[in-house]
């Protein structure tokens, strides 16, 4: 059953976005060649706690750090290390906080240094998709709306879309129902109501979409090696415009 | 933090075997038959699959025409 907030706890998830807003910009201002990950990790974990929020990540299912930080041909879920950032790479970095009993949950691929004119399409064509899903979010427009057109313009770029991992509803729960792929055929799945809260998150390959699970169990990366992009917010389907709960009207991040 | 796609897991036996290491499977409680792949873990430790072993099969709730064989049976 999909969750439906009031007015009043979708403020709060407003809150809490803010938080991984303001999380994910300081991590994009401080991740330079020859920074960490760890480093990254620690510098989220403890601004998070001085806006008296909680890492969503941090022991959820057994995961060990605060943040998710996965470089070039990892798509989700790196597990923060001794990773040091090179010129050319790009980082996805995936947040979650907790505050006021809410879940806020948002992603971003960096660019560091100077990445290839197809990396940074691929990085714009992902920004595109998460708009396109994100244009869906209305009332009485069915749920596998939003995958199509994430599928929509992924393909249109040539890109592949990752079919094994998907969005999902958030509220007080970091995932709740309903699951949202980012492919499919539109007109199918529930119809969209006010009050219903989606984290989007189109997952994208330079190549083809078949992913691998790593030895550490969390991490995943593209089976062909091909670079991979990921962004993500969290959006609120209101009776208007779409509210994105983790950005503030003027947008810390582009 | 993305979740994994939801699987459904059904019993089959292999019918079967293409080029590029698919198989034709044929699901209990299904009519027809669907197109599988050999999972990585599968790969990795050099599981042969032939026609007639009974195996296991992933799919996804989006697409039920084609999954991934997870395990043979003895």
């Amino acid at each position: 059953m999909i969750i439906r907030k009031s007015a009043a706890e979708l403020d709060q998830m407003a809150r809490a976005g803010r938080v991984v807003e303001e999380t994910l910009a300081l991590v994009g201002e401080h991740a330079r060649v020859g920074v960490t990950t760890a480093e990254l990790d620690e510098l989220a974990e403890e601004f998070i706690r001085s806006q008296g929020g909680v890492p969503s990540f941090l022991g959820y299912r057994g995961y060990p750090a605060s943040i998710c930080a996965s470089p070039n041909a990892m798509i989700v879920h790196g597990i923060p290390g001794p990773y040091a950032l090179r010129d050319g790479d790009i980082l996805s970095v995936d947040v979650g906080v907790t505050l006021g009993g809410f879940v806020g949950d948002s992603a971003y691929t960096f660019a560091i240094g100077e990445i290839s004119a197809g990396a940074q399409r691929l990085l714009d064509t992902c920004q595109a998709a998460l708009a396109a899903g994100i244009e869906q979010c209305r009332v009485g427009n069915r749920l596998s709306d939003i995958g199509h057109a994430i599928q929509t313009v992924t393909e249109a770029e040539g890109f592949g879309v990752v079919r094994s991992l998907v969005g999902h509803g958030i509220g007080r729960q970091m995932h709740e129902e309903p699951q949202i792929p980012n492919y499919g055929e539109p007109g199918r799945g529930p119809k969209l109501a006010a009050g219903m809260v989606f984290a989007i998150e189109p997952m994208i390959t330079f190549g083809a979409p078949e992913v691998v699970l790593h030895d550490d169990d969390w991490s995943i990366s593209t089976a062909d090696d091909s670079l991979a992009a990921h962004f993500e917010h969290t959006v609120a389907i209101t009776g208007a415009e779409p509210r994105i709960l983790t950005r503030a009207a003027a947008g810390l991040l582009r | 933090m993305p979740v994994k796609e939801e699987k459904i897991e059904v019993e089959g036996e292999v019918v079967e075997a293409l080029p590029s290491t698919m198989f034709r499977v044929a699901l209990d409680g299904m009519p027809g038959t669907v197109l599988a792949t050999i999972s990585g873990k599968m790969r990795k430790h050099y599981i042969r699959i032939l026609p007639g072993d009974r195996v296991k099969v992933e799919l996804s709730p989006y697409d039920l025409t084609r999954g991934r064989i997870t395990y043979r049976h003895r």
